[in-house]
């Protein structure tokens, strides 16, 4: 048990947890990987593709190798970083890509199998024979390389999102993002501080410099509880800003309960935020990197700052005795901070000839680590020494300290590129910033403590004062000031693997390999070797690649080039970007308003955009869909059916231009329709396609009403203001939609006006001549209540539609049914709808499909060429008017027995099924239960002139064909006596 | 990305769909000789710049404003928002 | 009088009211809605109509005014939404265009829509969870059209930070009832 004095753990409280199946104890406080190193546990992981022996690199959400699975059941999650997963009681983890046991992995046979799974492994290999892709290389590939597994449930948790406002989005809590927050939260700007921590401070919790007279980490208390008394500062811990989007739109992952064993009830797992914000500020500090060199992976070799901040956050240090492998002056903190912590050091490896001297521990200057030892865990490093010697030094623990990359990635999402700096032998942010963003401490590669306190409140000033807000940076305490001094180094050359991607398993051979293969572009590189395209997004290794790459061509790191970052930062669930858009949840339905009424009489119901519509009523006694949809069709027509239309778009037309205005916007004309008339139109596209139809009626000379489809109800309404904005500006024409503020029935069959008559109130008459066909006008029924009647009709039959109130639809439609009862009326659904146009012919949806014309619907005529409509002009076109255009006619089975299903394509009786043959398609097929065979509609060329041909039906997809003859689309009363009846 | 909306200010661009070139204002005369071509050309044929472009946004989900917006096709920034039927009034269009 | 029974968009007999942690929602159903759109060229008489009408000048963009018994809330461009008492003015579309006349189009609103006040402590916390628009800086007076899970919707300011009004298309009513107070636990 290796668990060290102080630290920012709660010690008062004990936590139990597994890995791997056996218990251990933790603190409040502790990440998984802190916990387990207070342990003495090591090995949490095996690699990628070798399945090496790995334990953590690092003490923050830059991990490559301690990724662990999570929790059991439906909330198992794999891919998860020790090294950020919080500590709760009874948290259950376990190791992953191992085969057995995490100590005995079966798969460690790649590791001797190496010179096989170099870069370009699989490229290379698993080309040929092709055959054996899908059964054998594919399978195998992906069990071998299994990240860790899911247990197949659905995810019992809630996930959610906001939207939050700022004027200054700070991106990181530690020095600089507290200094500037303060600053801009005591000038009284809007400020969200995010950090992805539970504890914010960033360094100032690992390291041991005082701020003034006090800790960092207290001092950080104190800056945070100032911040939380200020109402114009959100300060959100577990915060992960994951990208900067677009014009100052920031995303944000807030981990709400991952610390817990479960959500509360009702509260969700994760919160997805969008954060706008005028400005933001990049303090998202610096990512130490490692230095490459033969078996550099083993468990107990870990960052310098990450050796600091276990040791110093959370006491935590699995190694007696530790040496330090560095090429700059942090290695020699790491040194002093363990050794103030009573850890023995065993040597301070460093590189730099001029390396300080001291007397508390032993230096080897201007040497190097050329190789480890242990199997499962570092026993014992090999050093070559200035004078060419090597020696072994044993220790637990490695900690190396390569330099600091500031973590410049945010500064990248709108393709802004890093620059290097020779000083840091690092990249920092660039001249391009996302627009507003400003970047402070460590990140801007400002590297000490009291640079950061005061970039971070000089740029909050700036920021503010570029939205007119006056602020004044906060007294800075006196801080750590020391210069950064590095000698490069990022590599030991040798001759064994020295690993430079440890997520992906990527070492300097295979980037030479890459070379000498010819890969020459560092974006080549990264695809070719994997390099920085595991979960960590190389964050620990892709400056080491590059260094690499740069040395084997020769040219300077800045020449060579860098890849740049985009988001997310760190990985997000699918859950969290779904929020509540999930099941049933993932979009809003809309409710006709006879729904209710329906639901009670046990409707089948189909999704028709967001719409729920009835598709039918079943009966007792009806097992299958058809018998209702059959019984529904012949009552209708027998006597009287109702249905629900209120889904139709209703567009409210006014002004002195409105009659003008659907003019052009239809291609047939209306300004000579009478008041108290309803007339169809037909719209179409510029292009001459048709977009839409419906019925129009005039409700007074500046006042019509118009319907869509349900289906082209928003994009007819944009096309509308398009026209009355965009083309015709000064035109007299006002549009409302007034889609929901009526309920609409229709009332259809011989009966049809002998039931309504039983509502209409006895002041109206709508009888045949009063109230003829195409007729409408304002009434009232049941005593009162306002009605508009409309008499059209979409069956065929002698039909009306009835719009009321929308609050008095449920009433009215339990009215109609009750009245209804003398006629045996029924109420029909969408599919008695669909058969019964389908009967009469009237094109709908599946011919307005995007590519037919006026002409292919057999509507040619209505194409009005003494006025200007949208796409009247180009309906002329030649293309669109051969002789041998599509046209729109029925088809019945030759043997009333047999079916044909739309979609079928038409060819010749003897001709050969292919493209070259084809004559058509059906659209729209049904079956008639008033004829009693299969019907259909469908568009033939020159159809119109081919009545009574046999053609074959063929159905590729279903393997099937049926002879099938060329009638009229009007299968139901082609003379229209009944809807004029 | 943010809209700026000229009545309403900065707009998430959730609220709008997106339509195309401004040149949709510049609906040809369907009297004109050479109608068709004309047509045709309006339709069919579009710069498409690196650079400033002045696209149609309508406000679907707001005030159903349709509006035309500067934006730099390389970078996203967007330059200005003018109500459409402000720009069609200076093209010329009336009824 | 006819003998129909008005069902509230939720599909009850009467409006449903819900207190969900420190915020009520509150179906309401007893306000008639209007459009109200100025005619092309018709801008100064039509001022002059509606001050005479309604009592004041219309509301600018992304704004709303209280009044008695016409409040006004602009919806878009010449073109706003006037509300009144159900019980007093269920004909609303009548009577407005009775009093602008020619210089406006009206078209009747009333069941349109479904409207949910939203009051209590945390009701920005609560939309702050379901639309893009700044609610947290919004004012008394302050109106607009938004998407809220995937539905239009207007967001009306009754009392900066207290009290909103949501006002979205009927058919939407469940959902958006729905998005509300599983947003309005969330925050509990």
């Amino acid at each position: 048990m290796t668990r060290l004095s102080g630290g920012l753990i709660d010690r008062s409280q004990t936590l139990s947890f597994s890995f791997d199946g056996k218990s251990y104890g933790g603190h409040p406080g502790d990440t998984l990987a802190s916990a387990l190193l207070s342990n003495d546990v090591r090995l949490m992981g095996r690699s990628f593709k070798y399945h090496r022996p790995r334990g953590p690199l690092t003490a923050g959400s830059e991990e490559p190798n301690a990724i662990v699975e999570l929790r059991n059941g439906a909330r198992q999650e794999p891919n998860a970083r020790a090294t950020v997963a919080e500590l709760y009681d009874g948290l259950n983890a376990r190791s992953q890509n191992s085969v057995g046991s995490l100590r005995f992995d079966l798969l460690a046979v790649n590791d001797l199998l190496s010179p096989f799974f170099a870069a370009g492994f699989y490229y290379k290999t698993f080309m040929w024979p092709k055959a054996f892709w899908e059964k054998l290389y594919e399978p195998m590939i992906r069990r071998a390389a299994g990240l860790g597994s899911l247990d197949g449930q659905p995810d019992p948790d809630m996930y959610d999102k906001g939207f939050l406002h700022s004027d200054l989005l700070i991106i990181g809590a530690g020095p600089a993002g507290l200094a500037a927050a303060l600053t801009a939260g005591r000038a009284g700007a809007d400020v969200i501080l995010a950090d992805e921590d539970f504890l914010l401070g960033g360094r100032l919790n690992s390291e041991t410099h005082a701020l003034g007279d006090t800790s960092g980490s207290d001092w950080a208390k104190a800056a945070l509880a100032e911040l939380a008394s200020l109402p114009n500062v959100r300060v959100m811990s577990r915060t992960t800003i994951i990208g900067a989007m677009d014009h100052g739109i920031y995303g944000a992952l807030e981990r709400v309960s991952d610390h817990l064993r479960e959500p509360a009830p009702d509260t969700p797992r994760q919160t997805f935020w969008r954060i706008y914000t005028t400005r933001s500020l990049l303090c998202a500090g610096a990512t130490e990197r490692p230095i490459a060199f033969e078996n550099n992976d083993r468990p107990g070799i870990m960052l310098g700052s990450a050796l600091r901040s276990y040791a110093n956050r959370w006491a935590a240090c699995a190694a007696q005795d530790v040496a330090i492998f560095t090429n700059n002056d942090e290695g020699h903190r790491t040194a002093e901070d363990l050794l103030t912590k009573g850890v023995r050091i065993a040597a301070v490896i460093d590189s730099r000839a001029d390396a300080p001297k001291t007397n508390r521990y032993e230096v080897f200057a201007g040497s190097v680590v050329t190789n480890s030892a242990g199997r499962l865990g570092l026993t014992s490093v090999s050093v070559r020494l200035a004078n060419g010697e090597t020696r072994k030094v044993a220790c637990q623990g490695l900690g190396v300290s390569g330099g600091w990359n500031p973590n410049v990635h945010l500064t990248c999402h709108q393709r802004g590129r890093p620059q290097w700096n020779a000083d840091l032998a690092a990249f920092v942010p660039g001249g391009t910033l996302p627009p507003g963003m400003r970047v402070a401490g460590a990140a801007q590669g400002i590297l000490s403590t009291a640079g950061a306190l005061s970039s971070g409140a000089a740029a909050a000033v700036a920021a503010l004062s570029d939205l007119g807000i006056k602020a004044k940076a906060i007294t800075l305490p006196k801080a750590e000031d020391t210069p950064f001094r590095i000698t490069p180094l990022f590599h030991v050359p040798g001759k064994g693997r020295a690993w430079l991607d440890q997520q992906n398993d990527v070492t300097v051979k295979d980037v030479k390999l890459a070379h000498q293969e010819g890969y020459i572009s560092v974006e080549h590189l990264k695809r070719y070797t994997t390099l920085g395209m595991a979960t960590d997004q190389g964050k620990t290794s892709n400056i080491g690649g590059l260094a690499v790459m740069a040395e084997m061509t020769g040219k300077s790191i800045p020449d060579t080039g860098t890849t740049i970052y985009r988001p997310p930062y760190t990985p997000v669930s699918i859950a969290a970007f779904a929020g509540r858009s999930a099941g049933p949840d993932f979009r809003p339905t809309r409710l006709t308003p006879s729904h209710h009424w329906a639901a009670q009489q046990g409707a089948v119901f189909v999704e028709v955009g967001m719409w729920l519509r009835a598709q039918w009523f079943p009966q007792a006694g009806e097992t299958t869909w058809r018998q209702s949809v059959d019984r529904e069709v012949l009552a209708t027509r027998k006597s009287v059916g109702i249905c629900d239309v209120t889904t139709l778009g209703k567009i409210d037309v006014q002004g002195t231009d409105a009659a003008e205005f659907l003019n052009r916007i239809y291609a047939n004309p209306f300004g000579k329709l009478a008041v108290g008339k309803v007339r169809y139109g037909l719209m179409l596209r510029e292009d001459g396609i048709a977009m839409d139809d419906g019925t129009t009626a005039r409700l007074a000379e500046d006042h019509f009403v118009m319907t869509t489809t349900t289906a082209n109800a928003v994009g007819v309404y944009r096309h509308m203001e398009f026209c009355r904005q965009c083309l015709w500006p000064d035109m007299d024409v006002q549009i409302i939609s007034t889609t929901e503020a009526w309920a609409q029935y229709s009332v259809a069959g011989p009966n049809a006006r002998k039931l309504l008559q039983k509502i209409v109130d006895p002041a109206f008459d709508i009888g045949n001549d009063a109230f003829p066909y195409m007729g409408c006008g304002d009434i009232t029924v049941c005593g009162g209540l306002r009605a508009r009647l409309f008499r059209i009709s979409f069956s065929g039959e002698l039909a009306f539609e009835i719009a009321v109130p929308t609050r008095y639809g449920d009433a009215l439609m339990r009215r109609l049914v009750e009245v209804g009862q003398e006629f045996d009326a029924v109420v029909y659904g969408t599919e008695a709808l669909g058969v019964m146009r389908i009967e009469k012919g009237h094109a709908a949806g599946n011919e307005l499909n995007g590519t037919t014309t006026a002409l292919n619907l057999g509507m040619g005529g209505m194409v009005n060429k003494k006025k200007d409509s949208i796409g009247s002009t180009l309906s002329e076109r030649e293309g669109l008017n051969r002789p041998d255009a599509l046209c729109l006619v029925g088809f019945r089975p030759v043997n009333h027995a047999d079916n044909f299903a739309a979609g079928s394509h038409l060819i010749g009786k003897d001709d050969v099924a292919n493209a070259a043959n084809d004559q058509g398609y059906l659209t729209s097929v049904a079956y008639s239960p008033n004829l009693g065979h299969t019907i259909g509609l469908g568009f033939l060329k020159n159809g119109a002139n081919r009545k009574g041909e046999t053609l074959r039906a063929v159905n590729p997809v279903q393997n099937a064909e049926t002879l099938v003859e060329v009638v009229s689309a009007h299968f139901i009363d082609p003379e229209g006596d009944r809807l004029r009846a | 990305m943010i809209i700026p909306h000229p009545l309403l200010g900065p707009r998430d661009s959730q609220e709008f769909t997106y339509l195309g070139d401004v040149s949709l204002i510049d609906r040809p005369d369907w009297q004109a000789t050479g109608a068709v071509d004309q047509f045709h050309d309006y339709l069919y044929l579009r710069d498409n710049p690196a650079g400033l472009h002045r696209e149609l946004w309508f406000h679907e989900q707001g005030d159903r404003s349709w509006l035309v917006v500067t934006r730099d096709t390389r970078t996203h920034e967007i330059t200005g928002a003018e109500l459409a039927r402000d720009v069609a009034r200076t093209k010329g269009r009336s009824t | 009088m006819h003998d129909l029974a008005a069902l509230t968009p939720l599909g009850g007999a009467t409006a449903k009211t819900e207190t969900i942690g420190a915020v009520q929602i509150a179906e309401i159903t007893d306000r008639a809605l209007a459009s109200v759109t100025c005619r092309a060229g018709q801008a100064k008489a039509f001022a002059t109509a509606a001050k005479k009408l309604f009592g004041g000048a219309m509301p600018d963009p992304g704004h709303w005014t209280a009044g008695d018994p016409f409040g006004l809330i602009w919806t878009g461009p010449d073109q706003w939404f006037a509300e009144a008492p159900f019980a007093s003015h269920e004909d609303i579309a009548r009577l407005i265009k009775a009093g602008l006349g020619d210089t406006a189009s009206v078209t009747e609103q009333t069941d349109g829509w479904v409207r949910f006040d939203v009051t209590g402590a945390t009701v920005v916390d609560l939309l702050e969870r379901l639309c893009p628009v700044p609610v947290r800086r919004m004012q008394t007076g302050a109106a607009t059209r938004t998407l809220l899970e995937h539905m239009g919707c207007f967001v009306i300011c009754r009392t900066t930070a207290q009290a909103f009004s949501l006002i979205a298309p009927r058919s939407f009513a469940g959902s958006l009832h729905h998005a509300l107070s599983a947003a309005a636990r969330s925050v509990a």
